[in-house]
């Protein structure tokens, strides 16, 4: 009987394409190609940015869309694998810096955000909704004021500068080009591991605990556990995204953590949507072409407006982000008047 | 104290599969559990019948361990749970099923099922996806079965049915060997083609299943039931078979009277 139940349940043989998507492969050829009519400009600050800032909200997209817990502590993560590589690698700050190479580095950043956010999971997990935002505000604002007055560790207000993207197989991974390339691996390998992830066991069980976290309790499951894991698996992606940032900046300060980016991770998740993995680089991409355009349209003084204004208009329209629009014209444009009215 | 544990255990037979010594439960000077005797041999299907405010779901409460009981003892297959914490109770192969849907609305039918196949064994924290294969997946299927779903393995919780969410509400508590069942109301807003779909889930359990099912509906509590306890004001007061308490005068003035009247 067994036996023919897995046959049964058996997925029939898919071919590649299938598995991966049409849409998938035209998206990798594309942004593959990219450089070819892309100037250095488009290529760093804009695409480069964009899937940076793409990782840090996906980060939040795995805690919110698939755990049910919102957080403004994103930035701050990263923050603590940006210091680490300045601290533990190179700087020309003359404060700390102990020159390790770069793949010593990097682990030793990355883990060091992932414990963090898993702390900071596990402070917060005792919470729900709008107290384990304010939970995690309160923590952001209390690294970036620490780091702001503490000098032995932090460097204080000028934090550290002089940071340089590794040099190995003899290239320059800072350069426009391989830095684009950097970036889009890092964001591709996030995209399919969420992905993939999201529907692991442990992907499903984040998602069941979202939707009852009682139910699950008496299913035999440690709740605490299974969040706490979930800011650590978070932790990584931002942590990840932190090296890039100080590598794309050469230099990380109080600033770089600052309530304001925290918000502007927020946001972007939000206008992207949550609900897919996707969302977040969506929203990234509408966000850094606001910020870095805006000033040409509507002048500096006013750009910050147009950015909320455009905000608004999204969440007014869609409270799903960009992907619920796409999810509600996608119906009218594949039946068109055969589609039923509610 | 734990002499009288020991002695407990000596005096229990192990044939029962649940055993209840004068369990009472207070709150504060609201009595809702008084001096409960029942014992319910292994592989029995008991009824528990009574108005609302009998204290049904308070029993069900105390023996799942979601509160613990003022005074009296519990047991399972021979051994005092009254002190474990539920999830220890869980282990030993006791669920229950909720009055009020306990889902996951986000997940897929099958995904819910094998998630609660895979909470009492291990890998929990796998980031592989479960292979068709999976020994949680397979038995995930023939619970699906089991419960009539299988033409909506793939659908969203969210977009079943009441009745069919019903439905996996017992598979959940299908999930992982259970030894008894505490259903409670599983009937609840069903229609009368799902009540009769639910009867037939219900007698087709394997035969060392036992379980007590809380139900408002004699129809259906009386065709699955080996046996009928009557509550009232938190008492026992008539046990019998369905049968005897069909017939009997008391109860169809007490439970019948009230509901037409």
């Amino acid at each position: 009987m067994s036996l023919t139940t897995v046959a049964d349940g058996a997925v029939p043989q898919q071919n590649w394409l299938d598995k991966i998507g049409a849409g998938h492969v035209i998206l990798a050829v594309a942004l593959v190609l990219y450089p070819l009519v892309a100037s250095d400009f488009f290529l760093t600050q804009i695409a480069g940015y964009s899937m940076i800032f793409g990782v840090l909200a996906l980060s939040l997209m795995l805690l919110a869309g698939y755990g049910g817990m919102l957080s403004l502590a994103q930035i701050t993560v990263a923050g603590i694998a940006a210091y680490a590589v300045a601290i533990l690698g190179s700087n020309n700050s003359n404060v700390l810096g102990f020159g390790w190479p770069w793949w010593i580095v990097v682990p030793f950043a990355v883990a060091a955000a992932a414990v963090s956010s898993a702390l900071i999971g596990w402070i917060s997990v005792r919470t729900e909704g709008i107290y384990t935002l304010m939970i995690t505000l309160a923590i952001a604002t209390a690294t970036f004021y620490f780091a702001q007055q503490n000098y032995a560790i932090f460097n204080g207000h000028s934090g550290y500068a002089g940071i340089h993207a590794p040099v190995f197989w003899g290239i320059d991974w800072r350069d426009p080009k391989p830095f684009y390339y950097l970036c889009l691996g890092l964001a591709a390998l996030s995209y399919a591991a969420v992905l993939y992830g999201s529907r692991s066991t442990f992907g499903m069980t984040l998602q069941a605990i979202r939707d009852n976290p009682r139910r699950m309790r008496a299913l035999g499951y440690h709740v605490t556990a299974h969040k706490v894991f979930a800011w650590f698996l978070a932790g990584i992606l931002a942590g990840l995204a932190g090296v890039l940032l100080v590598w794309f900046n050469g230099r990380v300060s109080p600033g770089t953590i600052g309530v304001d980016v925290a918000i502007d991770i927020l946001i972007i998740a939000v206008i992207g949507g949550l609900r897919h993995p996707i969302g977040p680089f969506v929203g990234a991409i509408v966000v850094i072409l606001m910020q870095t355009f805006a000033i040409d349209i509507v002048g500096a003084e006013r750009f910050n407006t147009l950015i909320g204004l455009v905000f608004l208009a999204i969440v007014f329209i869609s409270p799903d982000g960009i992907l619920g629009l796409w999810g509600r014209i996608k119906p009218h444009l594949a039946q068109g008047s055969l589609r039923a009215g509610p | 104290m734990t002499e009288n544990l020991a002695a407990n255990r000596l005096q229990s037979s192990g044939a029962y599969a649940l055993e209840l010594d004068g369990v009472a439960r207070h709150f504060g000077a609201l009595v809702a559990l008084s001096g409960i005797d029942m014992r319910i041999a292994a592989g029995e299907r008991r009824a528990v019948l009574g108005s609302n405010g009998a204290g049904k779901t308070t029993l069900f409460n105390a023996v799942t361990g979601d509160f613990l009981p003022t005074a009296g003892r519990i047991r399972f297959f021979g051994e005092d749970i009254t002190d474990l914490p539920p999830h220890e109770r869980i282990r030993r192969g006791l669920r229950r099923t909720y009055q009020i849907s306990q889902l996951f609305k986000g997940l897929s039918v099958i995904d819910s099922i094998f998630l609660a196949c895979r909470g009492v064994s291990r890998r929990r924290f796998s980031l592989l996806r479960p292979a068709a294969a999976d020994v949680n997946m397979v038995q995930a299927r023939s619970i699906l079965e089991a419960v009539h779903l299988e033409a909506h393995r793939d659908a969203l919780v969210a977009t079943l049915s009441h009745g069919q969410q019903r439905q996996l509400e017992i598979a959940l508590a299908l999930a992982g060997a259970p030894r008894f069942i505490l259903f409670d109301e599983p009937a609840a807003g069903l229609s009368p083609t799902e009540r009769r779909d639910l009867v037939a889930i219900l007698n087709a359990l394997p035969k060392h299943i036992g379980f007590i099912i809380i139900e408002h509906d004699l129809d259906v509590a009386l065709r699955v039931a080996d046996y009928v306890s009557m509550m009232h004001n938190g008492h026992l007061f008539k046990e019998g078979t369905p049968q005897e308490i069909e017939a009997d005068p008391e109860v169809q003035q007490i439970y019948l009277g009230g509901k037409h009247g």
